[in-house]
């Protein structure tokens, strides 16, 4: 891991992987609800994280490159959300020809996977899921759908993700779930939290 | 309560933002001069964090139902003021008469207040006693022109609720900024510095860069001197702060302003300091920039 300075109120921490990402953002959103940390925004991303709204950056870097982030482990025994998903997207078959199998299978390899919330981004409540492994990496569309509906359950890169809102988007649809995935008179208002283990269960 | 009688290009509600979401994808919004809404509410006897109104270059005409305290800051524009005769006035008719922007007027029920284009800059913005009083959304009333949280931008015929008015004004004359023509923004060198060419960070702060037609809330578009990488292919998704300094394909740099989202994937070379300056820059402006080597 490695810190880089983002202007003058900011911090980034290049990890290594995600596993590391994942155990840094536990470690720094635990030290800041001590009190250990002042960050307005701690935000993990593929391989980073962003401390945002630090009021003191120099001294920070050099406090947190003497700590050691804890086991990814310890996000392990928080609750499982279980999406309910309608395998009928448009793109299962392109998928499936990524992928060289039917698709049944896709359906079945999506069921079985625990994906883990790696990040938000791109819309409120947008939750990057990771756990697929990286062969199944599958490219956007070359040309994005204007109108993408709430709740379409897609596939781009290493990531499943979920739009919470109609949106643009460029995204592999692989099916639809009817879950409410961000509200602003929730809290937290994301359904899908950086860190949240997440099953796409078939709905029916 | 106040009367959209004419909305304008883009007025929308603001606070100072809702930072603190960006792990959730929640952008932090508010008004692109935070500073100047505050000063605002101030002159009007709010606190600080009451919402009042970004006006956009075009200006927009009001109508306040109640008495109140108005204020603007920002972008000076003309200021009208329309109102019945207050009681016990001898004057026959409607009253009109000029206001000012960086000084309280105060207004009697059923007022109309026009704010006209902004002579130079883009922005103004409007406090009312009492503060605007739409739902708060996240801890703020801030309109996201990217995320779409927030009130809607205003339209014709919107009614909006005021607040209770709170106290006195602390100060009752701001000294405007001079809106600047010609632009020069610190910026510090940005965690993606190494995917450029050696000279790439000096070449940003060497050349003047034009404020691009499509600059919005979420950033400013720079044209000039390109900044080539040296790095090929793609930054995977990161955070990203107020004044990133985001350089896609083309060469071109982006700066991000207050509906920037809260990750990216162009690499970004530097980080403005104060972005506020960019809430005043109309199309054509030229920016510098200067600033530390490390």
């Amino acid at each position: 891991m490695r810190i880089r300075p983002v202007g003058a109120h900011a911090l980034l921490l290049d990890c290594d992987d995600a596993d590391q990402v994942e155990a840094w953002r536990a470690e720094l959103w635990r030290r800041r609800a001590a009190g250990d940390l002042a960050a307005v925004d701690i935000v993990p991303a593929a391989v980073t994280v962003l401390l945002d709204g630090v009021p003191d950056p120099e001294p920070t870097a050099a406090r947190i490159a003497g700590w050691q982030p804890g086991d990814t482990d310890a996000t392990a025994d928080t609750a499982e959300v279980r999406v309910p998903t309608e395998y009928d997207g448009a793109d299962l078959p392109t998928v499936a020809g990524h992928w060289g199998v039917d698709v049944p299978t896709v359906v079945d390899r999506l069921r079985r996977t625990e994906f883990r919330v790696a990040f938000c981004g791109f819309a409120p409540g947008f939750a990057y899921l990771a756990g697929l492994p990286p062969e199944l990496a599958v490219p956007r569309l070359t040309t994005p759908r204007t109108r993408v509906p709430a709740g379409s359950v897609a596939l781009a890169g290493p990531y499943a993700g979920i739009y919470p809102a109609v949106s643009p988007g460029g995204w592999l649809l692989v099916g639809r779930t009817g879950m409410t995935l961000f509200d602003v008179r929730a809290d937290p208002p994301a359904r899908l939290t950086p860190g949240t283990r997440v099953r796409l269960v078939p709905a029916s | 309560m106040i009367e959209v009688l004419r909305a304008g290009a883009l007025t929308t509600v603001q606070d100072q933002g809702r930072p603190g979401w960006a792990h959730l994808g929640v952008p932090r919004s508010g008004a692109l001069d935070p500073a100047a809404l505050r000063l605002a509410n101030r002159l009007v006897g709010n606190p600080e964090h009451a919402a009042g109104l970004e006006i956009t270059v075009t200006g927009c005409v009001l109508r306040l139902t109640r008495a109140v305290t108005v204020a603007l800051t920002g972008a000076p524009a003309d200021v009208r003021v329309e109102h019945p005769p207050r009681t016990g006035s001898t004057a026959s008719g409607r009253v009109r008469r000029p206001g000012d922007v960086g000084r309280p007027l105060s207004l009697p029920a059923g007022a109309v207040l026009r704010i006209g284009p902004a002579h130079v800059g883009v922005r103004t913005w409007l406090a009312v006693s009492g503060g605007i009083a739409v739902e708060p959304v996240l801890g703020s009333r801030s309109t996201d022109t990217l995320s779409g949280l927030g009130p809607p931008p205003l339209r014709d015929g919107d009614r909006l609720p005021l607040g209770p008015p709170t106290g006195p004004p602390p100060v009752d004359l701001v000294i405007a900024r001079p809106v600047p023509t010609d632009l020069r923004l610190v910026v510090r060198p940005g965690p993606r510095r190494d995917w450029f060419a050696p000279d790439a960070f000096d070449r940003l702060r060497r050349a003047a860069y034009t404020v691009g037609t499509d600059s919005n809330r979420v950033g400013a578009r720079l044209a000039g001197a390109a900044l080539p990488r040296a790095v090929a292919g793609e930054l995977p998704s990161e955070g990203l702060v107020l004044g990133a300094v985001q350089v896609p394909p083309d060469g071109q740099p982006l700066v991000f302003l207050a509906d920037h989202p809260t990750t990216g994937g162009y690499p970004v070379i530097g980080v403005v300091d104060d972005v506020t300056p960019l809430a005043q820059a109309r199309p054509g402006t030229t920016v510098r920039f200067h600033g530390p080597q490390r």
